[in-house]
């Protein structure tokens, strides 16, 4: 561990949350923490890690504006579109033989990916027999996936997403544009359930034929993916699905035998048999 | 004196990277001991090929860096697209796709950032041709953190608006041209053994 004064600080300010809001980002991966946290710092005109720790400490509202600086929310519709086209063209085809199916969306930010998924159960005609979970620490992105409401300017890239994904029709069937805003058809979320759970800290909550977890795994130390992709073993169904981020790998986690690699290219990968 | 020892190079390029990276990849040996970290400023939608075109004039072991991968001698980590690339003080690599810097993601000031971090005097950054200003920033923490610190001389740059600009926001940077570079990488790879 650094004995950097900095550093020090920066410990002493993450426990500080931990202990007064049980967030616990003790065993993020502190290269990024760090860089969001010192920008942080700079907004709330402070020099110190260690003042902005008396500011949080005293200030509730400080914790809330440091949440969006602590966790990540950048997402797209069909963000990697070949991840998506491995799903439905592949996977799916698995999950077409059981009579009814659940899928966890862990750290589903502000919702695209759940909004993805629905999108595309539907095309297949899937969706009434799914259920889907929407995870995530950030309250202010579960209400935001709760809404389902995007900037009207983000469409032309989620509607390219969409074909490169395989889209059936036009993703224009599925929102309404108002006001510069995208508001989804609410008949998306007939299945789905949004809600606070922690990877860090919270345990399995149902049994689940794929979790797709992405882009949440990268802001995690080597520790604590162990510890968030074991709570996504234990939900998986026997042979059920993982997928993450196009850049996320279990080579360098404690799980790697447990799952067999579906699809390399696409970061899929399936729940072995047990022994 | 003591002489730090250099533990490892971080390197950022814009336009014109390609044949800059190659050009000093290109004259260190397979066994050159220090792991070496690449930025350049791709597209963010599409797989890059530049992993192939480095591999193809160097012996290194070249790849595109994957989260929480333990760093290596004679690697060479390339950013991928769409991602920063980050270096954590335990020595791992971390990616990251929070907000683009410069407009770009990768980008090269967050890489010197937290590569400056993690070693401190044992860290060589290095500012090559490039249209914008990415990689000043970085430079003058690498400095400031007693790194070594050097920008491509910009009468050679293809485009020398960014070691310019790297020069100006951290004035210690030492000038060269890229075989000056390479040369000045392979003496420090050696007092390392
Ligand atoms: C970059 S977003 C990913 C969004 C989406 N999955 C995607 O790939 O586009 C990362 C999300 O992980 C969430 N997150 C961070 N820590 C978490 C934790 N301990 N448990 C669950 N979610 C977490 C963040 O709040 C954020 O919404």
């Amino acid at each position: 561990m650094s004995d950097k004064v900095e550093d020090i600080e920066l410990r002493l300010l993450l426990q500080a949350i931990f202990e007064r809001y049980h967030y616990d980002f003790r065993g993020y991966s502190m290269a990024s923490i760090k860089r969001r946290l010192s920008q942080a710092k700079s907004r709330f005109q402070c020099d110190t890690f260690s003042q902005l720790q008396g500011r949080v400490l005293h200030e509730a509202d400080v914790l809330a504006s440091l949440l969006s600086y602590l966790t990540v929310q950048v997402s797209e519709l069909f963000r990697d579109p070949h991840y998506f086209r491995v799903l439905r063209e592949e996977v799916f085809p698995h999950l077409r033989t059981y009579p009814s199916l659940k899928i966890w969306v862990a750290g589903c930010g502000d919702g695209e990916e759940v909004y993805s998924l629905s999108i595309m159960l539907r095309e297949e005609g899937l969706d009434d027999r799914t259920m889907i979970y929407g995870t995530d620490v950030n309250p202010q992105a579960l209400r935001k996936a709760e809404a389902g409401v995007y900037d009207l300017d983000r469409l032309p890239l989620f509607t390219k997403n969409h074909q490169l994904a395989g889209g059936k029709g036009s993703l224009s069937d599925y929102y309404t544009a108002a006001y510069g805003a995208a508001v989804f058809d609410k008949s998306l979320r007939k299945n789905v359930v949004f809600s606070d759970h922690s990877l860090v800290s919270d345990a399995v909550f149902a049994e689940v034929h794929l979790v797709s977890c992405r882009n949440v795994l990268i802001y995690f130390d080597r520790e604590l993916q162990n510890r968030a992709i074991g709570v996504m073993l234990d939900s998986l169904i026997r042979r059920g699905f993982l997928g993450l981020g196009s850049k996320e790998t279990l080579r360098f986690t404690q799980h790697v035998a447990a799952f067999d690699e579906f699809s390399r290219e696409a970061r899929v990968y399936q729940k072995r048999s047990d022994p | 004196m003591t002489i730090t020892p250099r533990e490892a190079i971080a390197i950022g390029a814009s336009s014109g990277a390609v044949e800059a990276v190659s050009a000093i990849l290109t004259r260190l040996p397979e066994d050159y001991p220090l792991p070496i970290f690449v930025v350049v400023h791709v597209p963010p939608d599409r797989p890059s090929a530049l992993v192939d075109v480095f591999q193809a004039k160097s012996p290194l072991n070249i790849r595109e860096a994957e989260d929480k991968e333990p760093i290596e001698p004679s690697c060479v980590y390339l950013a991928p697209p769409d991602y920063h690339l980050m270096i954590e003080t335990e020595k791992l690599i971390s990616l990251s796709s929070e907000e683009p810097v410069h407009y770009s993601r990768p980008a090269i000031d967050v890489l010197f950032e937290t590569a400056a971090d993690a070693y401190g005097a044992g860290l060589i950054g290095i500012v090559l041709t490039g249209s914008n200003d990415d990689g000043s920033a970085g430079l003058r923490c690498i400095s400031q953190l007693g790194g070594a610190t050097i920008v491509q001389c910009p009468n050679e740059a293809a485009s020398p608006f960014m070691p310019n600009s790297a020069k100006a926001a951290c004035p210690e940077a030492r000038t060269m041209n890229l075989e000056e570079i390479a040369e000045y990488l392979l003496n420090q790879g050696r007092t390392y053994d």
